[in-house]
């Protein structure tokens, strides 16, 4: 028997979506079938819908092959290795498409938007719980033929449109197709509600893509942390609070050239949080550290230091809070988000729901204090306090109030709150620098834990729980040299679940090491 | 109102002979029924059939010009009983329902259906839930067929041939006075294709013409001595009226030569797979035109022995593409083979996989392996032996790095504060037997959620809790049935068991006025009017009439305090019996869906319109992720901040915000942060509003100078 499929036989065109249920897959697939049967192919598409469409993952198929009266057989899902096109509405879910084999180096062109759409897994971590979209880049390079991969949501969301539209404009862009452009508009044209801002993405998305099919490869877009002097922005204000501003910089400028920018945001974050004198307070601490530097270490210690200190000194109270929540830029802040168009009006309602640990904090560290110490009269007050508050801070009553609550700024180092986190500040800053001289890496690793501590009442409590517990293990590692490691280990542990559950399988591992250094 | 509006479709099942029909498979049945003359058609919705339901129920007008009766039946075991109408009355009647879930359920009604046996053809479209995407047990209609002796049809996936098989399906009915199962794979409902169009036919015999002239046979009721006739009948009438009827109307197929040494036999759903597989192959091309002999069975039960044993005939092997187990059809040949004492090699499972699904890859390598094995030399030498191995891109570390992305609640989802509720009573009162039913809120398994530990069929969560029922225990059960379970047999199997049994367990109805899950159809407790169908009865009464005493009813499940104040009563209380929380707010999906448009046309006209979005204040935000372990909503996600002193990404909401309120309902119920902010945006505000808004700005705007003058001001701080 002879070989069936000769030159002389219709070739199959194999195009498959993935994509995150809701975002239109189906819209995209019913295009394609129609663009193929406007150029005279014959086309099939199927998909499996279902509960997938809930937000998860789902796949649509297309078939096409050039009419010739007779009807050819196609399949009805992709197989692996036999995929011409591969569009994933998502960059994980090229990744996905990876993994299943729909992507083959010497034949497929992988078009991917390359935004992310963060799965739960990722966004329930303590910490950053997020997937390298690198790794998808730099695999996907490889893995396909061609590869096509921009931000294809921010496409359609600039021209109101859905990303439905913009992939097409891919496609069509990226000429995987043998069809024209007009087919491709036509076909949208026929959709009905929103065909203009279709058009628009699809027109964008389609010379996007034939920019990137002229260029060799397209880079990822990861997010560019850039870090200068410039980037931290105006100041401006009365004379004299610019001018002990100056003075501040000025001792800045004193440190070494790699401390530099940090400890320029810390200072802002820190004046701007109380005042210039609070960021003289923040300028001595550091300068201890600094003193303790070389640049041998490149200044690693002191540029943690920067950054930790002025977190840990902004602690988040109720202050910081209202203040943030009255200032006008703000307001501009929310108004953008929301996208409120003039002649319309804003509401803005904020959730509270203080309860005596806050209210306590805000006393006189002496009249906090006080309450704290008598439980019957603390429960007594929690029992008034402790409800959720709803304010309107469009309303002037509900501005004002927080407005006020904003402006026991200027009494905060009396306040008991402030007590407690320099306290507690001071025991951590202490025992970080001590160990400069025995283990410089385990001070820096004791810095870096301050990351630890974040969140508002319970999660707060959990954090200075899990803070509290990675410290712990420094008696088990002492000698150690892999000691800096471990704490570093146990951080990351901590950041992984809510509870500290690795967290805790991790202490029970070092305890099990014995503070005989390997070598 | 389901999901999708199908007034197109709709359109299309007026197409008249000749005209060419373009469209879903799905909607292609739903065509070919009424070319068939179908006089009463019933079922009910779950993927791959909901669409044929939902087409249906907007069809009502073409139903009624030709005398058709449509039932959105309550269950797939009314719509087989529904089936009645065809053993007496010379009436074709059709039922339609998922598979196997749908025929589980049904299997009573079918056993007895296809004892007495029909007059007028009955048809059970059943689709096939299997292989990728499933959302069900992965099991086999075929054991139905077999044990209640229904045929069993298994059309090639493309619309002439399914249409075909409707038709087939009726006559092979009436012929053989047997129920006839029609087969479909989730994939061949929701193909799109063509196929030329018949003009509709009004049945003969209309349901009414039925009621005015009453018929009865007892000779047809499941009744000693009836019933054992009934069983000889089957085999010694129906099952050779059957063979020959598939026989003769060539109902299975045929391809490639008609002489060679070896063949494959498959299912007729398998045939493009297989084809694919061959094209892959060299081996066939483009148009499914081959070489090899290929057998296909659109009739997979009864199977005809002559058929079989002609088709193997001078093979010296034959491939079964059988897919699912067990392989009941592999075993079938394997007999006639052994009884007739034929030399031919039968293979099948040695080759392709007991278990899972044929795909492209398994058929590529399961024909592949057996042409190696039995025929090599019809293989290119390339296929022979493959040179290459794998296309050499390592995806290992990919592995990891890609998250799993299982279905969940969509973006305001009524179901997600009723289990962000049930999470935090947990933190407070301790960790309880959760059992799960079938529907949208069975997502709360998955993170962040991760409530529910069984799930044991549709409306039956609270019966699977029953056992939990013990005076020494110190926690009670709490059990989950949405309103679809709920109506589909939840009412008795779950209510009226826990009050009869006195279950002291918790039950949470969750009510979003549809069955939301199939794709939003209406069910009695709907709270929209329905030309057609009754709606708006309420739960509550239901449950009442039922004789539960205890019974809460929280009408706005994103009042998440609320929810998890009474979640914690019903779990404490003293009173003894089935405590049960009514938990109604409508499915956003479909909410949305009606009300966008409105929404739009009110601000398009200049009606003062308010519109509620969420947002988070990034620098009040530590990025601790607690809401998002209390939320899962696709809309509240994580974002870097361009800001190197902040290590961890902050929450997020995104422009797809609907304002549902759950975001700032569990940061207040939970105690998390004071980072959310709703913001309500006045379209058209009106003089009043204005007013309010200028003087209260002014205000404002002095407050804020008068602080900001006297600070300094870091531009982006």
């Amino acid at each position: 028997m002879h070989p069936r499929s000769g030159a002389a036989d219709e070739q199959v065109i194999k195009l498959a979506v993935l994509a995150v249920g809701g975002q239109g897959g189906g819209v995209l697939a019913d295009w394609i079938t129609d663009v193929a049967e406007r150029n005279g192919y014959v086309a099939q598409s199927t998909s499996v819908a279902g509960v997938a469409q809930r937000t998860g993952a789902t796949i649509y198929y297309v078939e096409m092959a050039r009419d010739t009266g007779r009807l050819p057989v196609f399949a009805l899902s992709p197989s692996q290795g036999d995929v011409d096109i591969l569009i994933a509405a998502e960059l994980m879910e090229a990744g996905r498409a990876i993994i299943r084999g729909f992507v083959t180096p010497n034949r497929t062109t992988l078009i991917a938007s390359s935004h992310r759409i963060a799965a739960v897994a990722e966004k329930i971590e303590p910490g950053d719980g997020r997937a390298s979209s690198s790794k998808v880049h730099a695999t996907a390079e490889t893995a396909s033929k061609r590869f096509i991969a921009f931000d294809m949501e921010k496409i359609a969301a600039d021209n109101g449109s859905m990303i439905s539209a913009s992939l097409l404009g891919a496609l069509a862009g990226s000429d995987a197709l043998p069809f024209t452009r007009e087919s491709y508009e036509q076909a949208i044209g026929t959709g009905g509600r929103g065909v203009k801002a279709s058009l628009a993405a699809f027109s964008a998305a389609f010379d996007r893509a034939r920019g990137l099919a002229a260029a060799p490869s397209s880079k990822p877009a990861e997010p560019a942390i850039v870090e200068s002097a410039q980037g931290t922005g105006r100041v401006s204000g009365p004379q004299n609070l610019l001018q002990g501003w100056q003075a501040l910089v000025a001792r800045i400028d004193l440190m070494p050239l790699a401390v530099r920018d940090m400890a320029l945001r810390g200072l802002r974050k820190v004046v701007d949080y109380q005042d210039i004198a609070y960021g003289r307070e923040y300028l001595d601490r550091l300068d201890k550290a600094v003193a303790l530097d070389s640049a041998g270490h490149a200044h690693v210690l002191s540029i943690a230091a920067a950054k930790h200190l002025a977190n840990a000194m902004c602690y988040d109270d109720v202050i910081r809070v209202a203040d943030l929540k009255t200032r006008s830029t703000r307001d501009r802040r929310v108004r953008k988000e929301v996208g409120v168009k003039d002649g319309s009006v804003l509401q803005v309602t904020e959730y509270f729901h203080p309860r005596i640990e806050e209210f306590c904090g805000t006393l006189p560290a002496g009249l906090g204090g006080y309450i704290e110490n008598r439980p019957k009269l603390a429960g007594f007050l929690d029992r008034r306090i402790n409800r959720g508050r709803r304010i309107r801070t469009d309303s002037f009553a509900g501005f004002a109030a927080l407005w006020l609550i904003g402006g026991l700024r200027r009494w905060r180092r009396g306040l008991l709150r402030h007590k407690v986190e320099l306290a507690h500040l001071d025991r951590w800053y202490a025992l970080a620098l001590g160990y400069v001289p025995v283990d410089y890496a385990v001070a820096v690793e004791i810095l870096n834990c301050r990351r630890l501590i974040k969140g508002y009442s319970d999660t707060h409590v959990r954090a200075q729980s899990k803070f509290d517990r990675v410290l712990s293990a420094l008696d088990l590692l002492k000698g150690r040299d892999d000691a800096a490691d471990w704490i570093r280990r146990l951080r990351e542990a901590a950041l992984k679940d809510e509870k500290g559950d690795m967290l805790d399988g991790a202490l029970k591992t070092v305890a099990t090491l014995g503070s005989s250094p390997i070598t | 109102m389901a999901e999708r509006s199908f007034a197109k479709e709709v359109e299309k099942l007026r197409l008249g002979a000749g005209e060419e029909f373009a469209g879903e498979g799905i909607l292609a049945i739903t065509k070919a029924l009424l070319q068939c003359g179908v006089g009463y058609v019933g079922g009910y919705q779950g993927a791959p059939i909901s669409h044929l339901m939902d087409v249906l129920a907007d069809a009502q007008d073409i139903l009624g010009e030709l005398g058709v009766h449509f039932e959105a039946s309550a269950s797939e075991a009314t719509a087989t009983a529904m089936l009645a109408a065809s053993v007496h009355y010379p009436i074709r009647g059709a039922a339609t329902f998922k598979s196997t879930v749908g025929t589980n359920v049904a299997s009573d009604a079918l056993a007895n259906l296809a004892s007495g046996g029909v007059t007028g053809g009955a048809l059970l479209i059943v689709g096939e839930d299997y292989g990728e995407g499933s959302s069900i047990m992965q099991e086999r209609s075929h054991a139905f067929a077999m044990k209640s002796q229904v045929w069993l049809l298994d059309p090639r996936p493309n619309l002439p041939s399914i249409v075909k098989a409707v038709e087939d399906g009726f006559e092979l009915s009436e012929i053989s006075n047997t129920p006839v199962m029609l087969q479909v794979r989730i994939r061949c409902c929701h193909v799109h294709g063509h196929f030329i169009a018949k003009d509709n036919k009004r049945p003969p015999m209309t349901v009414a013409d039925a009621l005015d002239a009453p018929r009865r046979d007892t000779g047809r009721i499941v009744l000693p001595p009836a019933s054992f006739l009934h069983e000889k009948e089957k085999v010694q009438k129906r099952w050779p009226a059957a063979v020959d009827f598939i026989t003769r109307n060539k109902i299975n197929e045929f391809f490639g030569s008609d002489h060679g040494s070896v063949g494959i036999v498959m299912q007729g759903g398998m045939y493009n797979s297989v084809i694919r597989a061959l094209q892959r192959l060299g081996l066939a091309d483009t148009y499914g035109d081959t070489d090899v002999p290929l057998y296909v069975l659109n009739a997979v039960y009864p199977l005809i022995d002559d058929e079989f044993l002609a088709f193997c005939e001078g093979k010296q092997a034959v491939l079964v593409v059988e897919e699912g187990q067990p392989n009941y059809i592999e075993q079938a040949f394997a007999a006639m083979l052994h009884k007739a004492g034929r030399g031919t090699r039968l293979v099948g499972k040695e080759h392709l996989p007991m278990a899972g699904e044929y795909t492209g890859q398994v058929m590529l390598d399961g024909i592949g392996a057996f042409l190696r094995a039995e025929a090599p030399h019809l293989l290119p030498g390339e296929v022979r032996a493959p040179n290459k191995v794998g296309d050499g891109v390592d995806t290992a570390d990919l592995v990891n790095v890609v998250p799993g992305r299982p279905p969940g609640f969509c973006i305001g989802c009524p179901e997600r504060p009723i289990f962000a509720a049930t999470k935090l009573v947990e933190q407070e009162l301790g960790k309880h037997h959760i059992a799960s039913d079938i529907g949208c809120h069975l997502f709360s398994i998955m993170p962040p959620f991760e409530l529910g530990s069984t799930t044991m069929g549709y409306g039956l969560g609270p019966a699977s809790a029953s056992a939990f029922n013990s005076p020494d225990a110190k926690r009670r059960s709490i059990s989950f049935v949405g309103d679809g379970g709920f109506w589909h047999n939840g009412l008795t199997s779950s209510i009226g068991n826990a009050v009869f049994n006195k279950n002291d367990g918790v039950i949470v109805i969750v009510d979003n006025f549809y069955s939301a899950a199939t794709g939003g159809q209406d069910i009695l407790s709907s709270r929209a009017g329905n030309r057609t169908k009754s709606t708006k009865h309420p739960i509550t009464e239901a449950v009442k009439g039922m004789g539960v005493k205890w019974l809460r009813h929280v009408d706005r499940t994103y009042d998440v305090g609320k929810m998890q104040d009474t979640l914690r009563e019903a779990l404490t209380t003293d009173e003894k019996g089935p405590k049960v929380i009514v938990a109604s707010s409508e499915c956003m999906l479909n909410r949305q869906r009606r009300e966008r448009p409105l929404v739009d046309k009110a601000i398009k006209g200049g009606t003062r319109v308010v519109k509620p979005k969420f947002g988070v204040d990034e620098d009040i935000c530590t990025g601790d992720h607690a809401c998002m372990r209390l939320s899962g909503c696709p809309s509240l996600s994580v974002k870097s901040l361009d800001d190197p002193l902040r290590d961890d990404p902050v929450a997020s909401i995104d422009q797809n915000c609907v304002g549902c309120g759950n975001c700032g309902e569990v940061a207040d119920a939970a105690v998390l942060c004071p980072s959310f902010y709703r913001a309500d945006v006045v379209h058209n505000p009106s003089r009043w509003d204005r007013f309010l808004e200028a003087t209260r700005r002014a205000t404002i705007g002095l407050l804020q100078r008068r602080r900001e003058s006297r600070r300094l001001v870091f531009a982006d701080a």
